[in-house]
């Protein structure tokens, strides 16, 4: 029977927070749409996270075993994931917003000549078909579109659908034998900022700008997300500059986020850094100028100097932390 | 699939004097680049109907396509070959190409076409059958059209083409049938090979695109630009637009209400002030 499926990353046994989350949505669909709730996981570990799937409401996992799939290859996974998707043919195909989701969905839909809404952040299944809104601008506006292919595909923006758990037992495991070749090649892995945790899906980011006045004092920002465990962020002026890599930057350019908290000392709030975190949940901006841009989104505004706020805010988590 | 060395480099005017540079030892390199042109990041978004008003707008050749754009000029100076700029979109979207000729590209194709009515598979059918007229070693994109934010045509194309991609793309290597490219995920990056043709897709810091001078402005001017419709590539429009992803409406977030703000003088008392909010309105401690 048609239903949902989404495709589901593993990281040291685990699902991915993305996974989780397109797996949450997926199932509340699945119940407007008919049909079960399956994942489809790739790897040998594929059938180890049976349990954890079916918690968030997967009857079945399609697991793709076959050690070609090992690592993540666009080609490969396209050819597996194609051939789930005829055996099961699916209503909805959901892909958490990571990095390899928004890299396979497009060319699986290509493949299966269909449309996809990208970085949706919200979903619904109206009148037979996948309504979705999705940011565009960078959340300067927001489209709704309705996604009319069978399959109908759509990426999660992380952040945006909580990750919640049914009552389910283990999803069922189906064995896909298929395999996939891929002319690229993966031959080297560079692990950039080990242990750090990633911008897109980080639930508090603590974003520093050009306040700091100089690369150095960036040490700022990075002591207290660690303190809170958080990522950090950065605006466009200060990766331009050079104090942080580009990968750190928040806004039109750079990453568009929503966490739960975003914390931002010395950003002015240019509108391309607005445009990037304006949908955080609650915003917190510490900047000495009283008429800075940042103030008109901010939850709590602090107008002082953050040379001596952020130390004494990062003692005090680390006290309450303690606590 | 396109013959390598199947035309030799067109020395055209505006790439005599950097072709000239490149090592006679190479084997050229043609390069396809896909730009849309879309409005200034600085600018503010206003709703018309189920799209944008462009009243009053500057557009810009899309940010990432600028790496793109530059990586693929680069390869011709090494090495010589063409560097084709496609684009598909309206009547402004022609001075995408001129900027894009005035940096150094040495050809352009313009598909005209209401681009804002059509999904991404629909672009990126348009694309492909563009390309598959032009000789190509690698076809380049920006990681994503700024605006529509899309981040999906790129990887269509490589699959209608039937090439490998490698996305995200932070650093680039072009050797004899192959190409060697960083792909940044999250925390970590990947070392890619593939072999050509390939498509790629640019991330900000794949290099530092250089303006246009005068001189090269000139000489796009004399560059003729290849326009053509959708019938002209063999496809149905009926394929293109209002299919499979169909706008249903566009609107502007709420205004943000201003929130509390306090005095930071004290930084002590300001910081324990930040940990409340933190704990009892975030609920994130």
């Amino acid at each position: 029977m048609p239903g949902v499926l989404v495709f589901c990353e593993v990281s040291e046994g685990r699902l991915k927070k993305a996974s989780r989350e397109a797996l949450s949505i997926g199932r509340k669909l699945a119940e407007k749409a008919g049909g079960d709730l399956a994942a489809f996981v790739a790897g040998s570990g594929a059938a180890g996270v049976a349990a954890e799937c079916g918690k968030y409401g997967a009857k079945k996992l399609y697991a793709g075993a076959h050690g070609s799939l090992d690592n993540y290859t666009t080609e490969a996974y396209a050819t597996v994931l194609q051939q789930v998707v005829k055996d099961s043919s699916p209503s909805i195909l959901l892909f958490g917003g990571t990095s390899n989701g928004r890299d396979l969905a497009p060319r699986l839909a290509a493949r299966l000549n269909v449309g996809v809404a990208s970085d949706v952040d919200r979903l619904e299944w109206n009148d037979g078909k996948l309504r979705a809104r999705r940011p565009v601008y960078s959340g300067k506006a927001f489209a709704t579109v309705d996604v009319t292919g069978a399959p109908a595909i759509a990426t999660c923006r992380p952040n945006a659908f909580p990750a919640e758990e049914s009552a389910g037992g283990a999803a069922e495991i189906v064995n896909v034998t298929a395999q996939g070749e891929s002319r690229a090649r993966v031959i080297e892995t560079k692990i950039s900022e080990a242990g750090e945790v990633s911008l897109a899906e980080a639930d508090i980011i603590v974003s520093g700008g050009r306040g700091l006045k100089e690369g150095s004092n960036f040490s700022l920002i990075r002591d207290l997300a660690h303190a809170i465990g958080g990522a950090v962020g950065a605006s466009r002026a200060i990766v331009d500059a050079g104090w942080v890599d580009h990968q750190y930057q928040v806004g039109q350019t750079g990453r568009v986020v929503s966490p739960n908290l975003y914390i931002a000392a010395g950003v002015s709030g240019a509108i391309q850094h607005l445009a990037g975190m304006s949908s955080s949940k609650h915003i917190v901006a510490i900047n000495k100028d009283a008429e800075a841009p940042i103030f008109r989104i901010a939850d709590l505004a602090v107008v002082g100097d953050l040379f001596q706020i952020l130390p004494a805010l990062t003692e005090e988590v680390k006290k309450a932390k303690a606590h | 699939m396109i013959a390598r060395r199947l035309a030799p480099p067109v020395h055209g005017i505006s790439n005599a004097v950097s072709a000239a540079r490149a090592n006679p030892l190479e084997v050229p390199v043609n390069s396809v680049v896909c730009v849309t042109h879309v409005p200034d990041t600085e600018s503010r978004i206003k709703v018309s109907g189920r799209g944008i008003d462009e009243a009053g707008l500057k557009f810009i050749v899309s940010p990432y396509d600028e790496y793109a754009l530059e990586a693929a000029i680069r390869l011709k100076e090494a090495k010589g070959g063409d560097v084709t700029v496609v684009t598909f979109g309206p009547d402004r979207a022609a001075h995408a190409l001129r900027e894009c000729l005035a940096r150094g590209a040495t050809k352009a194709i313009h598909v005209k076409g209401d681009v804002a009515t059509a999904d991404s598979l629909g672009v990126a059918k348009v694309l492909a059958a563009a390309i598959k007229g032009i000789p190509h070693d690698i076809v380049l994109f920006g990681k994503q059209g700024v605006g529509g934010d899309n981040a999906l045509v790129g990887p269509m194309v490589a699959e209608l083409l039937g090439y490998p991609q490698i996305n995200v793309v932070t650093h680039l290597e072009v050797g004899e049938g192959t190409l060697k490219a960083h792909r940044e995920l999250e925390g970590s990056e990947e070392v890619i090979e593939a072999p050509m043709p390939a498509v790629i897709t640019a991330q900000k810091g794949l290099n530092e695109p250089r303006y246009s001078s005068l001189k090269g402005i000139m000489a796009a001017k004399k560059v003729a630009v290849d326009t053509k419709s959708v019938a002209d590539l063999g496809l149905s429009e009926a394929d293109i637009f209002n299919q499979r992803v169909v706008y249903v409406s566009l609107e502007l977030p709420a205004e943000k209400s201003g929130g509390r703000k306090i005095d930071g003088a004290d930084p002590a008392a300001a910081a324990r002030e930040i940990l409340k909010y933190i704990r009892e309105e975030a609920k994130a401690l």
